[in-house]
């Protein structure tokens, strides 16, 4: 659950503050709430507000993909940041009417907006799709979530790419600058923010038959759990703190979810899947964060990257078959793969900037990847990923029977 | 310098270029082959272009190891591959000529026979995208769904189908370009003239099938390399739905309207199809999706390169026709670097954080009884592009880049009609109705209900709507500028409102809006398109200016540098040779060392492509945005004169805005388009000329043309390209009606009308002047007689008949109007020629039509020595002009078969929309060539003859006799000419005037009897136009050549009787210039080490 709300200032004790896509005029904001996103290097980018109208703190990132914001918002990895979006307009096809409690169906990804705040060079007041029920900033509105447009996004993630990843505040514009930063709410990123992506409790998904999966939770998206139960899985999606020893006990293989923040920060989840790894011919597969965490269990490090990887056009190579494939990529953090140990191998590397984009071990059933073959946003073609890993985990169950 | 391979070791490829350029086939295929020249290029492959399109950049000198000006005919490409000893053919840079050419070859077994391999997609995969039924096989294979669909081969069969698919159907020909020959049918009755025309327009091969109407249609560019690695390079989506071609439709880059998941299942499917097909390189596909769910049809795959991968290939930065030919040979993407990055590789797939808006350039206007309707057939001539943040924005740009009067989207533009009818019938003006209708009474629901345009981009139109209300809303309040505060000004700005029409509505002067919005810091900034929507540092050079960025990225650099205008949309009289003018000016701009900087907005261009020059600003060109990157830039100066008439008109205007033009100033340039102060300099220099006056009101009109010594008339305003307004009136009642429209034209000019001469023939001077002296020039002369437009006459070079004297005093008066206008730079003089008198017509300073052909035909490029003058190269020039071992033709390519029912007849305005250039021994060889390049067939059944006045018709007398007796031809005659024929005992057919008094002229069409149709109108009706319509309309509908000039007819006649023992030969365009003494290139080496003047 998201923080209690702070009263800042008079202003924004009225409800009618808290203002959405009421307006239907986003090119043209004539009377309109200002916005401001402050950042750590002193920076400061001025908007119109079009969500909730309150002072939030995050670090502040960004995304290039040109469509899927339902999907992004929602993406429990970015839980904590301030997302811009860089292509200028946002909210084009509306939003899909809420889903009801429990279901874990597209285009969401989790059950709530996941980003601190957000940012973009224009809202649409006026959406048009079928599957449209309301606009983008009603839904920002609802969720509590506050947003600013008119803020030219290219020039500020230049400076985000130029500066590095850094810490922002927005914030309403129209009080004193300190108090609103002062009031202004974030995620505490080492410990909280874990506990607020994952689950209360495990549940499991899916019919009565076809191989067993535990997918472990530290902020997994929703569609990672619809591609295994798509292809036939039976799926047990647990908290990432749950005992997952007990649990992969009765299971054919076990997915590491994506999730955000630093993957240093779970050395408790890293010893638990560095002893899953003991158990002989369990196919573990890592995804994202769950990459980052099979990377740390197997002996290797991580380290932050200047300014993540995030969109959908990311290029990346298989070594060995040197196919390559478009994939939809959200993360900060990276592997380094010269510090794995010998029985384990670079698997996929990344063709803009060489960093790692997979890992697999040399003798076991066990591999993980970097990017999301789930997308939602973003391209499909690594898909087959998920083929691979049930194929294992099919042979697993038919041994069982 | 790396040591090039011997011959026999390296790759010799064949490139097939697209020809002429037609509608549907424009300047797109110059931009692709001239990229893949430079790719193969880069691998040391021996390169052979075949294009007889002498205008374009792809044959210019530099590019192609070998270049031949022929027809691309299976016959000359076998005999070309045979003594080029070529091993490889590439099929997909020139549009579907070269595809329909390269399945040709492959038929005869040409390629087999002798070893030349299809490098990219096989000749396997063209075919399953070329023929439907194949199409729907191979894609119901994987389970993709295609529209229901029935291919016929007949009318009866087409019938059948029609009543099995059920109403609505939409009817399309297979190997057609530009979607010729299809049709809606909404109701029974239009069946059956439906199917007529596609079958009549020689279409072997129509499909009925399951009509779309208001689905979304979406174009997806899809990439793939021989290890099968794909990617999707861009997705765009029609602003109109299904119904209308994507050529004819305004379309935006990204897709805006679809979520995610239909953007990926669209992706998706464009990967799956071109791996089951098995492309290699570059393929296009069409989608329909519906707007009610996600269900979608595959509608067409084109296996190469196409209009839409230009189009991509402009709004992303993806070099796709680059990269294409990369991987045709045998590349995998991750091997090819990205250029625009330099430090990552082709395989990705650009991120947007811009918006594109193309807009089709119609030209409807020039075509008598041309409907303005548009639909499933392609019409529209060019296009331009727009870039920006807000669909309103790019909207607005790019309305104002078709110069087409528009100064925006404005609602009184065009404001005729019910608007309820004007939204539900689609035509070139229908943006405005739309607009007319918001800001009416209409809804964007309801507007969407009558036009079934999605609401995301109405919404876009009512913005601007309510922004015009709010700016006028200023104007009572009187004080003008003052008014306007900085937040409406900046508002109006990032809406893509000029200053002009801010300034019209608020009943400010645009000079006053400059200034409010320059005092408040309201300015354009320079934003760049680097392909990763700046994920990573990509210092590139590709700009556009907008309002919405906060800051100037690019930073101008301290160099020395010079603007260059482009010529924006192709239009008729407007077209790739003016392109070809700005890159080689751009390149010697390059040569003498100055930075370049590009200013255009085609998405059609070479100029356009970010390697060309410096800094490429894709933005418009006008007044405005000149003086905007005059002020940011820092220019040394401009260059007007290479960019056509867009350019040219801005002039006069910059110069007094404190701009310095380049070269010829600005008041010599007003001087020779000014019609009243040229005529004044012509009295002045004692140079002849036709008589002239100046009329502004009909009533002093009748004794303006007695003065002249009567009808016919030429009338024209001043300030025109390729005679826009431009018309003949032969009585006093079609006089009043011309200068109705032409006011409408512009009411700041006056109008100019001239005895039009008949029997005149026409000469043209292309020169480079040097502070008043001429340094270098051409002379051509016209096949056709006087009257028809410049840009529609047959061009030779060096001119056939035209006598020594006549040509030594159009020397001498192109001589002293350079000297008296002290012309630096390009100039074209037209001039008319008559018992041995000389007049001139018209003057141009600036880079004429004719330039490229020229320039290649002497073997010096004239735009890079006039450039080099007005840059301060004093450096003599020998060019020998007249002296040369052979002759060239330029001939015109026209689109009628398109415009369904213009009149194809040529006149004094332009109709033409490209050309050829070929060579020859002689006149007679070069002019068969560029008659066969035009797509015109050598008769061999029978000729339609009807020619016209008595004169004319005794003239041809010999020619008659000649196809008659020597070529065995069946003579068919109209009653006139047949009568004329008889007396000279010449056999032929009489046939009836009209239809049912026997057989007529369109029987004998109808009947395929004849395979050449003389056609000369002699009289006019009351609305003006020619007699003989119906027959001309006929055998383009068919596809007879048709021949409306009566000196074009004899010049054709004879050159068959003079070359009817020798066959064309086959030479490339070096193996003509080597017989000169002095061959292109030499002196280029010594002449570049001189860097730039001091």
């Amino acid at each position: 659950m998201r923080g209690p709300l702070s009263p800042i200032s008079e202003e924004v004790k009225s409800e009618s503050l808290f203002w959405g896509s009421r307006r239907r005029d986003a090119f043209t904001a004539t009377h309109s709430l200002p916005m401001k996103l402050f950042l750590e290097d002193g920076s400061e980018f001025e908007g119109v507000a079009f969500g909730a109208y309150r002072p939030v703190v995050g670090e502040v990132v960004f995304t290039t993909a040109m469509s899927g914001y339902v999907e992004s918002l929602t993406d429990p990895s970015f839980r904590g940041q301030i997302l811009v979006l860089a292509f200028p307009l946002a909210g084009n096809y509306g939003v899909p009417a809420p889903r009801p409690a429990g279901s874990i169906d597209p285009p969401y990804e989790s059950s709530q907006i996941q980003v601190q705040g957000l940012v973009v060079q224009h809202s649409i007041g006026c959406p048009s799709h079928h599957a449209s029920a309301r606009t983008l900033g009603d839904w920002l509105t609802s969720e509590g979530v506050p947003a600013a447009t008119g803020i030219d996004t290219r020039s500020l993630i230049r400076r985000l790419r130029e500066h590095g990843t850094m810490r922002g505040w927005l914030v309403p514009g129209n009080g004193s600058v300190e108090r609103q930063k002062q009031y202004a709410t974030g995620v505490e990123m080492q410990r909280e923010l874990f506990h607020l992506v994952a689950p209360k409790e495990s549940v499991q998904l899916g019919g009565d038959d076809g191989p067993r999966v535990l997918l472990v939770d530290v902020g997994a998206k929703d569609n990672l759990a619809r591609s295994l139960l798509k292809r036939g899985a039976r799926v047990i999606r647990a908290p990432w703190h749950a005992d997952l020893g007990g649990l992969a006990s009765g299971v054919d293989g076990v997915l590491i979810g994506n999730g955000p923040g630093d993957p240093q920060d779970l050395g408790e989840l890293v010893v638990q899947v560095r002893l899953l790894f003991k158990r002989p011919d369990l196919p573990i597969f890592g995804v994202c964060l769950g990459h980052q965490i099979v990377g740390l269990a197997a002996g290797g490090e991580t380290y932050k990257l200047p300014y993540g990887h995030r969109g959908a056009n990311q290029p990346v190579q298989e070594i060995g078959t040197r196919r390559c494939f478009i994939t939809s990529q959200n993360h900060g953090y990276a592997v380094n793969e010269r510090t794995l140990p010998r029985d384990w191998e670079p698997w996929f590397v990344n063709l803009n900037d060489g960093t790692n984009e997979g890992i697999r071990a040399r003798f076991k059933p066990i591999f993980s990847i970097q990017f999301h073959p789930e997308a939602c946003p973003g391209p499909r073609d690594t898909a087959f990923l998920f083929d691979k890993f049930l194929r294992l985990c099919d042979s697993v169950h038919q041994g069982r029977l | 310098m790396t040591p090039r391979l011997s011959h026999e070791t390296r790759r010799r490829i064949l490139l097939l270029g697209s020809g002429a350029l037609q509608i549907g086939q424009a300047g797109e295929f110059d931009y692709s082959g001239t990229q893949a020249i430079k790719a193969l290029r880069e691998e040391d492959v021996y390169t052979v272009l075949v294009n007889p399109n002498i205008a374009t950049i792809q044959t210019s000198e530099g590019l192609a190891d070998k270049v031949y000006f022929v027809a691309i005919t299976p016959d000359n490409v076998d005999r070309i591959l045979e003594r080029e000893q070529c091993n490889g053919i590439l099929l997909g840079f020139g549009g579907q000529t070269a595809l329909n050419c390269g399945l040709a070859l492959a038929d005869r077994g040409t390629l087999e026979r002798l070893g030349v391999q299809v490098l990219g997609t096989p000749i396997s995969a063209i075919r399953d995208t070329e023929d439907r039924e194949l199409f729907k096989r191979r894609l119901a294979e994987i389970g993709i769904k295609v529209p229901r669909s029935i291919s016929c081969h007949a009318r009866e069969q087409a019938r059948k189908a029609v009543n099995e698919i059920g109403l609505p159907i939409m009817l399309r020909g297979a190997f057609a370009l530009g979607g010729r020959g299809s049709a809606v049918v909404m109701e029974s009755s239009e069946i059956e003239p439906a199917l007529k025309r596609a079958f009549d327009g020689g279409i072997k091969q129509v499909l009925v099938e399951e009509y779309l109407g208001g689905w979304k249609e979406i174009e997806v560019e899809v990439v793939r390399d021989e290890q099968n690695n794909c990617i999707t390079v861009c997705a765009m989506e029609n602003f109109d739905p299904m119904g209308i071609h994507t050529g004819e439709s305004i379309v935006v880059a990204p897709t805006q309207t679809l979520n995610d998941e239909e953007a990926q299942l669209l992706r998706t499917l464009a990967i799956d199809i071109i791996r089951h097909l098995g492309i290699v390189g570059e393929c296009n596909i069409q989608y329909a999706l519906d707007p009610t769910s996600n269900d979608y049809r595959v509608i067409e795959v084109n296996a190469r390169l196409s209009r839409s991968s230009a189009l991509a290939s402009k709004a992303t930065g993806y070099p796709l026709a680059y990269v294409a030919a990369k991987l045709a040979l045998g590349f995998s993407l991750p091997e090819i670097p990205n250029g625009i990055t330099k430090k990552t590789t082709a395989f990705f797939e650009p991120a947007l954080d811009y918006i594109v808006c193309k807009f089709p350039r119609w030209d409807l206007g020039k075509f008598r009884g041309v409907s303005t309707r548009i639909g499933s057939e392609m019409k529209s001539v060019g296009e331009v592009m727009a870039i920006g943040r807000s669909f309103p924005e790019v909207l607005q740009k790019a309305v104002r880049m078709l110069d087409i009067g528009a100064t925006g989207v404005d609602p009184d533009f065009f404001a005729e009609g019910d608007v309820r009818e004007a939204l539900r019938v689609p035509t070139s003006l229908r943006v405005f109705a739309i607009a007319r209708a918001l800001a009416g009474e209409l809804s964007p629901q309801e507007v969407h209900a009558l036009t079934g345009i999605d609401t995301w981009f109405l919404h876009g139109i009512h913005e601007i709507v309510r922004m015009r209300g709010e700016l006028a809303a200023l104007a009572p309040k009187g004080n003008g500028a003052a008014a306007i505060s900085p937040d409406l000004l900046r508002r109006a700005k990032r809406l893509g409102f000029s200053d002009a029409t801010i300034a019209r509505l608020t009943g400010a002067s645009d000079k006053e809006v400059r200034e409010v919005r320059q005092k408040y810091g309201i300015t354009p900034k320079l934003a760049r398109i680097d392909t990763l929507a700046a994920e990573f540092p990509a210092e590139t050079n590709y700009l556009y200016p907008t309002y919405l960025a906060a800051e100037d990225e690019s930073p101008a650099s301290p160099r020395k540098k010079i603007l260059v205008l482009g010529s924006g949309a192709y239009r008729i009289g407007s077209s790739v040779e003016f392109d070809w003018c700005c890159v080689s000016g751009i390149r010697a701009i390059s040569e003498l060392g100055y930075e370049t900087i590009m200013l255009n907005y085609n998405p059609e261009t070479v100029s356009t492509d970010w390697d060309e020059c410096d800094r490429l600003v894709f933005g418009e060109v006008s007044f405005e945005s000149v003086l905007d990157l005059w002020e940011s830039e820092g220019p040394e100066a401009v260059v007007v004169s290479l960019g056509g008439q867009v350019p040219n008109n801005l002039a006069l205007r910059l110069a007094r805005a404190g701009v310095r033009i380049l070269g010829t100033s600005a008041e010599s340039i007003d001087v020779a388009e000014d019609r009243q102060k040229f005529g004044g300099l012509l009295d002045r220099l004692g140079i002849d000329q036709p008589a002239w006056t100046h009329v502004t009101q009909r009533a002093g009109a009748r004794n303006a043309v007695a003065r002249l010594g009567g009808f016919p008339v030429l009338v024209r305003p001043s300030y025109v390209l390729s005679g826009a307004a431009m018309s003949v009136a032969h009585d006093l009642a079609e006089l009043d009606r011309i200068l109705e429209c032409a006011r409408a034209v512009n009411a700041d000019h006056p109008v100019v009308v001239t005895k039009f001469e008949t029997g005149a023939r026409e000469i043209e001077i292309d020169a480079v002047a040097d502070h008043g002296k001429i340094t270098l020039w051409a002379i051509c002369e016209h096949v056709e007689d006087a009257g028809v437009h410049s840009g529609d006459a047959t061009l030779m070079l060096p001119p056939q008949t035209v006598p020594l004297p006549v040509i030594h005093r159009a020397k001498k008066i192109a001589t002293q109007l350079a000297e008296a206008l002290v012309m630096t730079g390009p100039f074209n003089l037209q001039l008319l020629v008559q018992h041995g008198r000389v007049r001139v017509i018209e003057c141009n300073l600036r880079a004429s039509r004719s330039l490229p052909f020229v320039s290649k035909v002497t073997g010096i490029n004239f735009v890079r020595e006039a450039m080099r003058r007005m840059l301060g190269v004093r450096k003599p020039i020998e060019g020998r002009v007249l002296d040369l071992d052979y002759v060239a033709v330029k001939a015109p390519q026209f689109s009628f078969p398109r415009l369904v029912g213009a009149d194809p007849i040529l006149g004094v305005e332009m109709a033409s929309t490209g050309e050829v250039g070929c060579f020859g021994d002689d006149g007679d060889e070069a002019l068969l060539q560029a008659f066969a390049a035009t797509g015109f067939g050598l008769p061999k059944k029978g000729v339609l003859l009807s020619l016209g006045p008595v004169s004319e018709k005794y003239s041809f007398l010999e020619e008659a006799r000649a196809l008659s007796q020597e070529f065995g031809l069946a003579l068919y005659a109209t009653p006139g000419t047949a009568e004329a024929l008889h007396a000279e005992g010449i056999e032929c057919e009489a046939l009836a005037k009209v239809t049912g008094e026997g057989r007529s002229g369109m029987d004998v069409i109808d009947e395929g009897l004849v395979d050449l149709v003389i056609n000369v109108a002699r009289t006019y009706d009351e609305l003006g136009r020619p007699d003989g319509y119906l027959i001309r309309r006929r055998a383009v509908d068919v596809e007879v050549p048709l021949v409306t000039d009566l000196m074009l007819a004899k010049a054709l006649v004879n050159a068959l009787r003079n070359r009817a023992d020798s066959p064309l030969a086959i030479r490339s365009w070096n193996e003509y210039l080597e017989r000169q003494p002095r061959f292109l290139g030499l002196d280029r080496a010594r002449e570049q080490a001189e860097g730039p003047p001091a």
